[in-house]
């Protein structure tokens, strides 16, 4: 059944509603996927019981003539999402028998609007990774090889799961967070489409928290076109997320195919980073050169604070993260460690139940936090960081969105980064500017490099202009013609 | 700035992590690693920014004064390592 997992988001849509196939078709095709390619460990929990019921009940709804935007295709949910009665993990031990009583929001949308779930993507623990190896359950393994290599490739992270499971055909598209890059990198190793909206289109009510000032949802898909129909569905005020923008949700998908001519796009010099392979830079002139034959005027820009926000960034998350992982406390829910006295259990649980990079950060957030170095440390970030806004305002004063790379590198074998912290953190210096001001940012895959790995570009637009990305992204998704997929060897 | 094993086990202890002492001087080099990292922040000129402490120019909005939720003891006790009688059973706090 590769013909109806081959399927994009739309073209799966248009075949529902022709009746070319039945929903139960194509969610068994895809639960037989997703069974076929255990090897990868895309999922840590599949639902295919579930998947059925929910598939049938949107083939009753289509042959009634009713149904919504989505109804009847199979997607894969990153298992930092709240699922009621679906085990929910977040990657990690502490949460390992934890099944929640509520449905997050985003999802909450997805089924309304006729979507069927076929299981739990697997993620860095807490989201906190970029190559997916940090999680409880094992790393997720690339479906993308390197030519004439059997080495095991990241995915990237923390949507690991997500993005594999869309490049392997192991559902039409995915739900994924990004809190510094964790939905534009991994669709970048994986070539995917992947976008973060503008912090608080998503609500985050749900979404098992990380860094609340930079967590946002957001689609991992196949096409442009795609993301575009999945975020229209996951976007929408939530009056149970404080932070939720009390916005109008446009039609993305219309944007997508629109002419760009006339739009400005910037090039911040100060992403071309020392050490970059010359196939990036390479990938960057011909995305450049693509927007400039669709007609956009380039502009170079400059965003002098760019190298900073990494560093601002390590000290904003880990403080929230600090803050927000203090309610694994081993008393309402998650893992329990008995212990001597009450101190004793909860170091016992904490020490336990988290892995190495999450103690890592909440030690970084909690020393950062304390008396004496707040000022130094946390005060001094959140300043910088509103001067990495002000750049970005300013840039965006002469132009219509920026035109950069998603990440430095192609994804890298497992095992490569993990020795040194601040190696694997460097994956994610042109992705999270993005989240610190809180803007709109796409990775479209743009090519392969001489390994034939997928590299991808990044649109960053304007608050709330996910719209004109859409078009760009669509004009670059167009000009790059990418059409490969990974060789099936996993099945 | 340079942590130590002690410092990690001040820290560790805030955040109620049980470290090994065996980890404590392999965190304390990690940890002065990614903090020496962390201290180019220092060239940037902050004098007189205004801290960003949220990522949307929106105001944070009110509601009503009421209940909207909540008379659903069973919900959230479905996960508690320990509960009886309606509650979450804890460790011993008071002697």
């Amino acid at each position: 059944m590769s013909e109806l997992t081959g399927l994009t988001l739309k073209a799966a849509i248009e075949g529902l509603k022709s009746r070319a196939f039945s929903s139960e078709e194509l969610t068994r095709a895809h639960s037989q996927a997703v069974e076929a390619a255990r090897p990868l460990n895309a999922y840590v929990l599949e639902t295919p019981d579930h998947a059925l019921a929910m598939a049938r009940a949107s083939d009753g709804r289509i042959a009634r003539g009713e149904g919504g935007p989505l109804e009847g295709v199979p997607l894969g949910i990153k298992d930092l999402f709240c699922t009621r009665g679906f085990r929910t993990t977040a990657g990690s031990k502490i949460l390992e028998d934890f099944t929640p009583t509520y449905e997050s929001t985003v999802t909450s949308n997805l089924w309304r609007d006729g979507a069927v779930m076929l299981g739990k993507l697997n993620l860095d623990e807490f989201a906190m990774g970029s190559s997916n190896e940090t999680s409880a359950f094992g790393p997720v393994t690339n479906p993308w090889r390197a030519r004439e290599s059997n080495q095991q490739l990241t995915p990237g992270g923390s949507s690991g799961g997500s993005a594999a499971a869309v490049a392997a055909d192991l559902c039409l598209a995915a739900t994924a967070t990004d809190t510094g890059g964790s939905i534009r990198q991994p669709a970048a190793f994986t070539g995917t489409v992947g976008i973060k909206p503008t912090y608080g289109r998503c609500s985050r009510w749900g979404i098992v928290a990380f860094a609340s000032s930079l967590d946002q949802a957001g689609p991992i898909a196949k096409t442009v076109e795609d993301a575009a129909i999945l975020l229209r569905s996951m976007a929408g005020h939530d009056p149970k997320d404080s932070t939720s923008l009390p916005a109008e949700v446009p039609d993305f998908p219309s944007f997508v195919g629109k002419p760009v001519k006339g739009l400005k796009v910037g090039i911040p010099r100060e992403y071309r980073v020392e050490g970059m392979p010359e196939e990036i830079e390479k990938l960057w002139q011909s995305g450049i050169a693509w927007l400039k034959d669709a007609g956009c005027e380039i502009v170079e820009v400059s965003l002098p604070h760019t190298r900073y926000a990494l560093p601002a960034y390590y000290i904003v998350a880990p403080a929230e993260a600090s803050s927000n992982l203090a309610r694994y406390d081993g008393m309402r829910y998650g893992l329990r460690v008995d212990g001597k006295n009450l101190t004793d259990v909860y170091e016992e649980t904490r020490g336990h139940g988290f892995g190495e990079e999450v103690k890592r950060r909440i030690l970084i957030g909690t020393y950062v936090l304390s008396a004496g170095y707040y000022d130094a440390y946390y005060l001094r970030a959140q300043k910088v960081r509103r001067k990495i806004a002000d750049d970005f305002d300013q840039a965006f004063q002469k132009v219509d969105a920026l035109l950069t790379p998603t990440a430095p590198s192609a994804a890298f074998a497992l095992g490569d980064r993990t020795a040194d912290p601040v190696a694997m953190y460097l994956n994610d210096v042109f992705t999270v500017t993005v989240n610190l001001a809180g803007l709109p940012g796409v990775s479209v895959p743009a090519g392969l490099d001489s390994k034939g790995l997928p590299l991808g570009l990044q649109l960053i637009g304007r608050a709330l202009d996910e719209g004109t990305l859409f078009s760009l992204a669509g004009a670059v998704e167009k000009a790059a013609a990418f059409k490969s997929k990974p060789e099936r060897w996993w099945a | 700035m340079a942590i130590d094993a002690a410092t990690v086990r001040r820290v560790a202890r805030l955040a109620r992590i049980r470290e090994s002492n065996d980890r404590l001087e392999p965190l304390a080099k990690e940890l002065s690693s990614i903090l020496g990292w962390i201290e180019q922040l220092n060239e940037v000129d902050v004098e007189g920014v205004e801290p960003m402490t949220s990522a949307v120019h929106a105001r944070l909005p009110m509601r009503e004064d009421e209940v909207t939720d909540g008379g659903d003891a069973e919900a959230i006790l479905a996960n508690a390592p320990a509960k009886a009688d309606g509650f979450f059973v804890v460790p011993k706090v008071v002697e």
